[in-house]
């Protein structure tokens, strides 16, 4: 049994999430946003038990989580760190961010702490352009972020600098 | 018997923005303290109607708080001007002079938002009731004419009357391809087969872009009465909202407006006791771009990946599980209760000879007043860029203006006069897309500008057809190599030929129109170009292999600024004498250029 920050991953729980829904091929996708929203990815065993119960083949569900760019196969951290890539953040700066991070944390977008306490991707543009640049960690979105900010946003969620 | 106080010109009423950029600023909280300082005072003498509205759009000044019936317009307000706003404003009628709106050119303060530029000189049509109506009160949107259209259209129009209607206004599709709304309707009635099916696209992905999503939040019900009548009109019997995964506010908002829909009967079985039986469902999308796509799109509803397919047949034929289907932007879905209210003529007077109507702009980027912006169509560059948005901020120079997403084009200073409507855009090599307006400065690189694009697209092709897959890559990789100064002249030939491939061979739009960042900023910006060829030199500081920054002595006053500011520690200098920048240390972030205020940070 596996956990991801305090949520734990049981087959019961899995089972929950995907009988919500009926059986057709359509409902793929809101099982997987349920899914992401409680484990902040997706787990190999919920997709099985998805395909199962929605009577599509496994491909099919491996083809469609991996497609879309909202679903990870990989566990994320308990800090999410979201770089708004929007043209607006981009123009104001986005790229100093994700460089930033990289100088704090060690990692690149699509990458996890090995302590599994941040994880780093960007997306294209949350429409807050009038604040860019933009970070969101976890649901909460960051304004015209700095270099100097940024620490402070870090230190903030129990992040050490490695310098 | 309607209480909503929106539509009563005496109603004492507080308007706090709730829109996502004023919410990252703290707009919650300042909605929240206003309530709770309203709520708890026992000793209150106002009686004031405090509502969380959607966008105002003046996104950059938020949270933003307006005072009814007086008009008083409050900027970047924080928790701890609550107190004093409801003890001086509203018990006091008393106007705090530091909250108020400093217009950016003429530096004097204002009052009411008719006097501010930026909203004086827009016409709402598709936004009238953001920013004025509480999103989540139907009855605040019924006090605002609201399904008034809707029962017009059931009991005084035949379904045909409806479609002349909308076709006679000459509304043509908010998305991008600007295709008339009307016909799209007549195709899919005409066509004999059941069910049919609607679609609003809110899959509103282009960068820079949130027109769709200020809609979407601050006014859902606009879209299900657009919905609704042209259920009415075509005979559908269900229809879908598809929201991008990333606007976690408008699919609340939306579903809140569902669910008080169905109670009152505007959406479900028998609608208002008639024949029409119709429902809504929300799709939430997946985070890929080419679901913007329509065809892309309705494979996503269908829970398959995303992939787009070639459109011998419209999905007003073959849609939905091969359904006929109507598939429109929310945008337009907004514009059609106006019309069937307000008529056709009415709203075929504003705009150009082949665009009627207004469209919303987001203008964003290097602009003083950020944010969204509704102007008749043929309206100029100019007067959006620098009469309502502000002009460029910091004293910079206008360098270019991006339309269109990431498949329009850069349109350069010597068009600012162009007036804007589907056609004078695609003319000049760019277009209208959903609406999204980047303005870029002298700090912004074209070439780099170009590269993002391409990137960006690369990354969100979807890899069905080659010329897409394979050709935006290239792209990338040329754009990238000029970038780092190791371009050749040659490059920009195999640029303009490998446009050509890819615009000719691509399977749908996002491949199609994919090199037009690549041909307008070759078109209009080919100097920029040579001069990283040739000179190894990125004129506007932001391609850091060819970047060096210094201060002229003769500008710095050595004020100390761009030492403070520097994340990298790398400039020093005594007060008051020209500082140094160490280039060992230097970042080549830029930060030093955008702080001064003395323009002495140049480019090497």
């Amino acid at each position: 049994m596996a956990t991801n920050g305090n949520q734990l991953e049981t087959e019961e729980q899995f089972q929950e999430i995907i009988t919500r829904y009926p059986t057709e091929q359509r409902y793929i996708m809101p099982i997987m946003h349920d899914l992401r929203n409680r484990y902040h990815y997706l787990p190999r065993k919920a997709l099985e038990m998805a395909a199962a119960h929605l009577q599509v083949p496994l491909s099919q569900v491996y083809s469609m989580a991996t497609f879309y760019k909202a679903f990870s196969l990989i566990p994320r951290g308990r800090v999410r760190l979201k770089t708004c890539d929007g043209t607006t953040c981009h123009i104001k700066g986005s790229q100093t961010i994700i460089e930033e991070v990289y100088k704090n944390l060690g990692i690149r977008p699509g990458e996890t702490t090995p302590d599994r306490e941040f994880s780093l991707e960007t997306v294209n543009c949350i429409g807050a352009c009038a604040i860019a640049p933009a970070l969101i960690v976890n649901d909460k979105v960051y304004g015209k972020v700095t270099a100097a900010s940024l620490k402070t946003i870090i230190r903030e969620y129990g992040g050490r600098e490695n310098e | 018997m309607n209480k909503s106080p929106v539509n009563n010109p005496d109603a004492r009423l507080v308007l706090v923005c709730c829109g996502t950029g004023c919410i990252a600023n703290g707009g919650l909280d300042v909605y929240r303290a206003l309530q709770n300082e309203l709520n708890g005072d026992e000793g209150v003498r106002v009686d004031a109607v405090t509502k969380g509205t959607g966008c105002h759009g003046m996104c950059a000044r938020g949270p933003f708080v307006r005072i009814m019936p007086d008009d008083i317009n409050y900027c970047q307000v924080k928790v701890s001007d609550v107190r004093e706003i409801v003890e001086k404003t509203l018990h006091g009628g008393e106007v705090i002079k530091r909250l108020l709106f400093r217009d950016p050119r003429s530096k004097k303060t204002v009052k009411s938002h008719r006097d501010i530029d930026f909203y004086k000189r827009q016409h709402k049509i598709a936004l009238r009731n953001v920013g004025v109506i509480d999103p989540a009160s139907i009855e605040d949107y019924m006090a605002r004419d609201g399904y008034q259209s809707l029962r017009k259209a059931l009991f005084t129009m035949t379904p045909s009357q409806v479609i002349d209607e909308v076709v006679k206004a000459g509304l043509r599709g908010r998305g991008g391809a600007g295709f008339p709304t009307g016909l799209k309707w007549k195709a899919c009635a005409a066509v004999d087969r059941l069910p049919r099916f609607i679609v609003c696209n809110g899959d509103e992905g282009d960068p820079g872009a949130f027109m769709d999503e200020s809609v979407m939040e601050g006014d859902p019900h606009s879209i299900l009465e657009g919905m609704a009548i042209c259920a009415y009109a075509i005979g559908a019997s269900a229809g879908f909202i598809y929201v991008r995964d990333e606007y976690a506010q408008s699919v609340a908002s939306l579903g809140k407006a569902i669910e008080d829909a169905r109670r009152h009967g505007f959406l479900g079985k028998n609608i208002l006791g008639t024949a029409l039986s119709f429902d809504i469902e929300i799709v939430r999308g997946g985070g890929a771009f080419v679901c913007g796509e329509e065809t892309a799109l309705l494979a996503s509803i269908e829970g398959n990946v995303g992939e787009p397919r070639d459109k011998y047949v419209f999905p007003t034929e073959r849609g939905l599980w091969g359904q006929p289907t109507v598939i429109n932007n929310v945008e337009t879905w907004a514009n059609i209760p106006f019309i069937i209210h307000q008529g056709a003529a009415s709203f075929a007077s504003i705009g150009t000879a082949g665009s009627k109507g207004t469209k919303v702009f987001s203008v964003v980027g290097k602009v003083a007043n950020t944010g969204l912006v509704e102007v008749p169509m043929g309206t100029t560059l100019r007067e959006i860029i620098f009469d309502i948005a502000g002009g460029i901020p910091n004293g910079r120079k206008f360098k270019a203006v991006q339309t269109g997403g990431p498949s329009g084009g850069c349109i350069p200073e010597s068009l600012l006069d162009l007036e804007v409507d589907f056609d004078s855009l695609a003319r000049v090599g760019s277009m209208m897309g959903s609406g999204g307006m980047i303005v870029m400065d002298d700090r912004t690189c074209m070439v780099e500008v170009a590269r993002y694009y391409l990137n960006f697209l690369a990354g969100e092709s979807c890899g069905k057809c080659v010329p897409c897959r394979e050709g935006i890559r290239r792209f990338g990789e040329i754009l990238t190599r000029i970038c780092q100064g190791k371009g050749t002249v040659d490059d920009l030939n195999l640029l303009e030929s490998l446009s050509e491939t890819v615009q000719s061979a691509s399977l749908c739009a996002l491949g199609r129109t994919a090199p037009n960042p690549v041909l307008s900023t070759l078109k209009y910006f080919r100097e920029e170009y040579l001069e990283h060829i040739i000179r190894h030199r990125c004129p506007a500081g932001i391609c850091k292999e060819l970047t060096e920054f210094y201060i002229d002595p003769e500008f710095c006053n050595g004020c100390g600024l761009c030492a403070k500011m520097c994340p990298s520690q790398g400039i020093a200098g005594a007060k008051k004498q020209a500082h140094t920048i160490d280039q060992s240390k230097c970042i080549k972030c830029g930060e030093c250029v955008d702080v001064c205020r003395f323009m002495a940070v140049k480019v090497r």
